[in-house]
């Protein structure tokens, strides 16, 4: 049965109906699209993660991170030290241990909130906290106890007794972890209060540190590092318990630098009535104070944070974005009015608090962050631009043809074809980059397993053809892992000519070298056929090219036949992770200038490893570095710990990165530094004179571009003069 | 009469599709939600590996650490999975519904500040003025091109319609695209390279998305006409002596744009959830992206927020082109639609 | 087979004879028109003549003159084309491939017996590895159309029996097969493709050792494995409307079983709708690697297809420096190749469809 044909008006009308409404829906979007180009617009190639700088890690997220909120410390933007930001000044003992920041008076949010200690106290106590659920967490660990503070069980309700704490699981049944704050590896006490000696009981010859609960006794052997706990009626006597097995009792819980014991017992009630009950965020609350060295003063005025191993680079820390503040009012407020949806709701741009330069004025997912400067903002007056646009392009080619048609004013990677075009020009300021890249090899598998065979891929890489061929931006051939540019470093490199004049002939050196170990290692004409491997990297044109160049050496050099292996990103990186691979190629940024940040990854069993390696006297020098004050003892045992790992080659080497940013000449406050960090409190535009002046100032070979932007030039309210000149930095061309 | 039991019949016809369009969903959901979760690293993996127990903490924010079954009751429906056991229509104990049964996808892994109802919600418009235009210039052109070349053919103008409109499908959309901004870009200054917020930054990417719908439309509409101008009834049309563009617009066209129609349904699905391709290199900041950028991102709820998304449209739209049928061609029975 | 004849038999040697001759009859008309008709096609035979020109170039690469696509020679930027006539071809030939198969291997050295070292200029410029484009874009041709192959292969079979199973079977059975299609279309496929990369690439040493299978053709195939959809969609179509036909009604009484009637009856009868069909897909499953190309999951260096050409090429569009020989040449290779493809089918279309018959 047919279904009768509707009548032509409804028919033309529902087609009109459904045109009309396509063209408003289009008009209406476009509508709400249109913004006022800003003053600056730089394009930041992705979407952050979040506008919470607790949960955020990355690059382009600190970018923004940097712009709304602001740390104790700003650094300076060429040299990096670290300049007053929330806090005016501050003081440190001499053992480097103890640290008094004084707040700046009248430092307010942006919704007009005074901003003092409490404020950075909550922060960082949110910072580690586990519910935050911070990748960063770790950023804190250098102040005491704020490790164990990150790793502490929180569940429900609990019961705390001098150096213990009581959980139930069961009605009856309890879970009691003896000091979560215990010692670190090396014996040294994390637990301020247990640094006197605990008494001692005279039933245990062996002097065992004890606590007792009612009946119950947890005692520690010192010289077993066990723990067990055991009723005082009918204990075990000393000799039992000198014989107990290191591991009899108990569930040993180990982080990076400590351990902690959890066990299960059934107390009386007797037992349980000497116990204090405290609600889950009491506990938290009594904890933090007893065992977490970061304390505001009653009135707001100064921080006094307590580290529990000298960390030089503390005060730069206090600028990274992990330590930035946000506001606890702000976050209760969104509590109250959204109930389920608050986590999100108080990062909205119209509701998020901060206390930066710059706010949130607006926010489209893929497309941009608009800030505008925020009148709040205690150093308002040295802020030039009223807009900034942060894009979030990641089509490398489309982000530089944004750039070079003048709707982008600094991108930080140009593509990599381009380059040699580019780098005449006065805009592209590439300068060495705190980062290396290198390959990653499983030493669990054969041939991987003998260093001679790692010690000739090593050699044999043409490095030189890589920074010039592929990378092109004046990267330096690399035979370390902390990069050279790291200031006042020396290190250990890997073993390599250097004795003849010319890189080619030192090169040569290294290949018959490289030769020489392989046939040494078994293989060759006379010996075993090396197997074919895989060359591991994820999807990225310059590490395709580079894997291809490598591949194409070693088979030509080494007579090897190497494959290259692509995996998308989170494949690649689980690759990585489980050793399922062979060869990979890596790369690791500093977050900050120290070279540890380089060589704490490599001890036996990091995380960040990933190559199978461990060597106990490296472990060793990593740790006596993290525990020395002294500057320059801390650096040699940096540098014996580095000539192990070059000695060893779990990781080949390849190059020390530099940043690529391409960035309107005009741009003053803007300079290239070894973090490629850039602070938009500094930028300003150029007026013409200024610009002469800086021109006549660069090489006369630089290939003049047209600068974009005011004519009349942008400064900040406090004048022209009120603002900090850069000198650009440059690499050999 | 008729319309009453013409009105029955489309009941009948929307209330079975809605059926199998409840089990098709369901199938999808699941579907995608464990193949998903089978591939291996996770949305929390990143160049510095977590230390387990942060790791650990992350986990159980988001429930990862919960058993699969587990995440995917709780991502369905309702369901309040606490130790007390299923509670129905319990929600969190925050609000009294959540999970897809109620139209909420969650937050997004991976951009944390959104649930994916906002990221879809802010997208999915730019995505459709995007894909409106793409369309709007697709049947202009690809309708014009198939007619004529239908008239006229086997003449040049025929052959030449026709390799224009191939050339639209035989080519990788990224190098017409890269054609289109070397010469409206680069040597005729005209229009922005990228970038989204007059509708001049719309004309290329429509354009470049448009072009392969366009040579299909041309294609479809070529052969329909075809078919038709050899019926009956348009000889007897022309018998009669009507004049000829009368022919044409009346009769042949109404019979000649089926094939037209029922391609439009999935092919407005695709380009209204917008292209990938498209919108990466003309920074258009659509629902497209997402499709492929939350699987590689591992962003389970936005992967699964955008394929639940597609699903409806595709369903919603392939069930308009059934009743779009009805009314152009009487022949057709809603009853043999299965 | 076996059965038909022995009734033959029995009717005596006429009756065979007869059939034989009546099958001939058939069997030459439908084929022989639509040769007949193609051949006429101007278009069409441009395109055939093209195509087979291609595939011949493609499988015979080795042995071409032509620089190998591997051979690094780093340089700083792309170096532009030059023209035949002013550097012809010099002697600087590497016989450097990645693993190549056995009749490769002698291509290659047939090649190096005739030739020697001499190769053909850089006439269509270098990429920035200083590999020869030209090179690139007869190599590329292998993979992509052995890609498009297998796939379009792979749909074909698939598509076809599960189309006409669906359409022969009909009703509630029809009606469930066709669902489970909407559904799998509904799957966005790129979680489909990014899981079987995954599961691919786990066992990609057991299927090299085991089977001697290279990961990228496994790949494919399972790409084709999700392209038969609309392949089954349309052989259904066709199917239903055939299935009422009185020749598969005699089938039918004569006892053929399902799977006789099927492969014997209908499928030659949609053979051409298939034919046309399959020349879209192919078009289709290249632009697909293209894409995986663009997404960076396509074919793995040093490898080379069309789409990882096109792909460097539109990369390197700038206003800076347009390298616009590695765009233009792998894009025009790429589009004339297609377009063959879609006028090869487009003639196949006209040819076969008995409706357009004897009214041109």
């Amino acid at each position: 049965m047919a279904f009768s044909p509707a009548p032509r008006w409804l028919r033309q009308g529902a087609a009109l109906a459904i045109l009309i409404g396509l063209a408003a829906a289009g008009a209406s979007v476009l509508g709400a699209a249109r913004l006022p180009r800003a003053d600056f617009v730089l394009n930041n190639a992705t979407e952050i993660q979040s506008l919470d700088p607790h949960t955020v890690t990355g690059i382009p997220e600190g970018r923004v991170m940097r712009a709304i909120y602001e740390g104790l410390t700003v650094k300076h933007p060429e040299t990096l030290a670290a300049l007053p930001g929330m806090a005016e000044s501050w003081e440190v003992s001499d053992d480097g241990l103890h640290y008094r920041f004084h707040m700046r008076a009248g430092a307010v949010w942006s919704d007009g909130e005074p901003i003092d200690a409490r404020d950075f106290a909550f922060a960082w106590c949110r910072l580690l906290s586990p519910e935050t659920a911070a990748e960063y967490a770790y950023q804190l660990w250098c102040v005491e106890g704020a490790e164990a503070w990150t790793l502490l069980p929180d569940d429900r309700m609990y019961r705390v007794a001098d150096g213990t704490w009581w959980q139930e699981i069961a009605p009856g049944r309890y879970r009691v972890g003896f000091s979560a704050f215990s010692t670190n590896r090396h014996g040294q006490p994390l637990h301020r209060e247990s640094a006197t000696p605990p008494p001692s009981d005279p039933r245990f010859p062996n002097n065992p540190s004890t606590h007792s609960v009612g009946d119950w006794m947890f005692a520690k052997w010192l010289p077993y590092g066990v723990l067990a706990p055991f009723r005082a009626e009918g204990a075990p006597g000393p000799a039992v318990a000198n014989e107990l097995p290191p591991d009899s009792r108990g569930e040993v819980r180990s982080g990076m630098y400590d351990e902690h014991w959890v066990f299960e017992v059934e107390p009386t009630a007797e037992e349980l009535a000497t116990l204090r009950l405290l609600s889950a965020a009491e506990f938290r609350d009594f904890a933090w104070r007893r065992e977490v060295g970061i304390q505001a003063s009653e009135d707001g005025t100064t921080l006094d944070v307590t580290l529990r191993q000298p960390t030089p680079y503390f005060l730069d820390l206090c600028a990274f974005y992990p330590l930035f503040p946000v506001s606890e009012k702000a976050i209760e407020r969104a509590k109250e009015r959204w109930p389920s949806s608050w986590r999100i709701e108080w990062l909205k741009p119209e509701h998020l608090v901060t206390n930066g330069p710059y706010r949130v004025a607006f926010r489209r997912v893929n497309d941009r962050i608009r800030l505008e400067k925020s009148p709040s903002y205690w150093d308002a007056d040295h802020i030039a631009f009223d807009t900034i646009d942060l894009l979030a392009v990641d089509h490398l080619g489309t982000s530089l043809n944004l750039y070079l048609t003048g709707e982008v004013d600094w991108i930080d990677r140009p593509i990599a074809g381009v380059i040699p075009r580019l780098l005449p020009r006065e805009d592209f300021n590439p300068a060495p980059y705190l980062g290396t890249y290198f390959y990653r090899v499983n030493i669990t598998q054969p041939p991987f397993d003998d260093v001679r065979v790692r010690r000739a891929l090593a050699l044999s890489i043409d490095r030189r053809a890589v920074c010039e061929k592929i990378t092109k931006s004046g990267e330096r051939p690399s035979y370390s892992i902390v990069p050279r540019s790291l200031d006042g470093y020396v290190g250990g490199e890997m073993r390599h000519s250097t004795s003849e004049a010319t890189y080619e002939a030192n090169f040569a050196k290294d290949l018959e070298e490289a030769q020489r170990l392989l046939v040494e290692a078994g293989y060759g004409p006379d010996g075993a056929e090396f197997p074919t491997f895989e060359i591991l990297y994820n999807t990225d044109q310059t590490h395709k090219d580079i894997a291809e160049v490598l591949a194409d050496g070693w088979s030509k050099q080494l007579g090897i036949d190497a494959k290259t292996l692509n995996q998308e990103w989170k494949v690649y990186l689980d690759s990585q992770r489980s050793l399922d691979y062979q060869v990979s190629r890596s790369a690791w940024i500093g977050d900050y200038l120290d070279a540890n940040s380089f060589l704490d990854m490599w001890m036996t069993g990091n995380e960040n490893n990933r190559t199978g390696w461990g060597n106990e006297r490296y472990d060793e020098l990593i740790r006596a570095a993290a525990a020395e004050p002294d500057v320059a003892a801390r650096q040699r045992l940096f540098d014996e710990a580095e000539t192990i790992l070059m000695e060893e080659l779990p990781v080949l080497p390849i190059y020390d990165y530099t940043s690529r940013n391409l960035a309107n000449p005009r741009l003053g406050g803007f300079a290239g530094n070894a973090l490629d960090e850039h602070f938009t409190k500094f930028w300003y535009w150029m007026d013409d004179a200024e610009l002469a002046e800086k021109r006549a100032q660069q090489p006369s070979d630089w290939v003049r571009v047209p600068a974009r932007g005011p004519s009349a030039g942008k400064y900040p309210p406090a004048g022209r003069d009120a603002v900090i000149r850069c000198t650009l930095p440059g690499v050999d061309r | 009469m008729v319309v009453e039991r013409s009105a029955i019949l489309m009941l009948r016809f929307l209330a079975r599709r809605l059926l199998w369009f409840a089990i098709t969903l369901f199938v999808v959901v699941t579907v995608s939600f464990f193949l998903m979760r089978a591939v291996r690293g996770g949305p929390f993996d990143g160049e510095r590996a977590l230390n387990p127990a942060i790791e650990a903490n992350l986990q159980a924010r988001y429930h990862l650490d919960w058993p699969q079954w587990k995440q995917y009751l709780a991502y369905i429906g309702p369901f309040n999975l606490d130790d007390e056991g299923p509670r129905f229509l319990g929600g969190d104990g925050t609000r009294p519904w959540s999970g897809v049964l109620a139209g909420d996808f969650g937050p997004s892994f991976k951009y944390r500040d959104f649930t994916v109802n906002d990221i879809i919600g802010q997208s999915l418009p730019i995505s459709a003025a995007l894909g409106a235009i793409a369309l709007a210039w697709a049947l202009l052109l690809g309708l014009g091109a198939g007619v004529a070349s239908a008239l006229w053919r086997g003449t040049r103008t025929d052959v030449a319609l026709r390799l224009a409109a191939t050339t639209g499908i035989a080519l990788p959309n990224f190098v017409i695209a890269g054609f289109l901004v070397i010469l409206f870009v680069f040597l005729l200054p005209w229009l922005p390279v990228a970038g989204y917020g007059t509708p001049a930054h719309l004309i290329l990417p429509g354009f470049a998305l448009g072009a392969p719908f366009a040579a299909y439309i041309a294609r479809l509409s070529r052969t329909g006409m075809l078919e038709v101008l050899h019926q009956d009834y348009i000889r007897t049309a022309r018998a009669k002596g009507l004049p000829e563009r009368l022919v044409i617009l009346r009769h042949a066209l109404k019979g000649g744009i089926l094939p037209v129609i029922s391609y439009l349904g999935p092919a407005t699905a695709g380009i209204l959830t917008g292209s990938l391709v498209i919108e990466r290199i003309f920074a258009i900041p659509g629902t497209g992206s997402h499709f492929v950028n939350s699987a590689l991102n591992r962003d389970y709820t936005l992967a699964m927020g955008v394929t639940i998304l597609y699903t409806v449209l595709v369903y919603a739209l392939n069930t308009l082109v059934d009743l779009a049928y009805t009314l152009l061609d009487p022949r057709i029975d809603l009853e043999d639609e299965s | 087979m076996s059965g038909p004849k022995t009734r033959w038999n029995a009717g005596g040697r006429d009756l065979e004879a007869l059939f034989a001759e009546a099958a001939k009859h058939k069997g030459e008309s439908l084929w022989q028109d639509a040769w007949r008709r193609l051949k006429a096609n101007r278009a069409a035979r441009c395109a055939l003549v093209f195509l087979a020109v291609f595939g011949l170039t493609a499988l015979l690469a080795p042995a071409l003159p032509i620089p190998s696509p591997v051979t690094l020679d780093l340089q700083l930027e792309p170096q532009p084309p030059v023209a035949p006539w002013t550097s012809f071809g010099d002697h600087g030939f590497e016989p450097d491939y990645w693993d190549l198969s056995a009749p490769d291997r002698a291509l290659v050295a047939l090649r190096q017996a005739v030739f020697g070292d001499w190769q053909t200029g850089p006439w269509m410029g270098t990429d920035a590895k200083g590999r020869d484009i030209l090179a690139r874009i007869v190599w590329g041709s292998r993979t992509s159309i052995l890609v498009a192959l297998a796939a379009a292969l792979c749909s074909l079979a698939i598509g076809v029996t599960y189309g006409a199973l669906s359409g022969y079977l009909g009703g509630r059975v029809d009606n469930l097969m066709m669902r489970v299609v909407d559904i799998l279309y509904s799957i966005p496929f790129i979680f489909l493709v990014i899981f079987l990369i995954t599961i691919v690439n786990e066992y990609r040493i057991e299927l090299e050792d085991n089977f001697g299978i290279d990961r990228e053709v496994v790949f494919y195939v399972v790409i084709g494995a999700i392209y038969w959809l609309t392949m089954a969609r349309v052989v259904r179509g066709q199917v239903l409307a055939l299935r009422k036909a009185e020749f598969i009604e005699a089938a039918r009484v004569q006892g053929a079983s399902t799977r006789r009637i099927l492969f014997l009856h209908l499928v030659p009868n949609v053979l051409s709708v298939v034919i046309v069909y399959l020349t879209l897909t192919i078009p289709a499953v290249m632009l697909f690697e293209a894409f995986l190309s663009f997404l960076g999951l396509g074919i793995e260096p040093p490898k080379v297809s069309w789409g990882l050409l096109a792909v460097d090429g539109s990369e390197s569009i700038n206003p800076i420096r347009i390298y616009w020989w590695l765009i233009v040449f792998p894009a025009a290779a790429m589009g004339a190749t297609l377009l063959a493809l879609n006028v090869l089918g487009d003639g196949l279309r006209d040819a076969l469809d008995p409706k357009l018959r004897g009214k041109d």
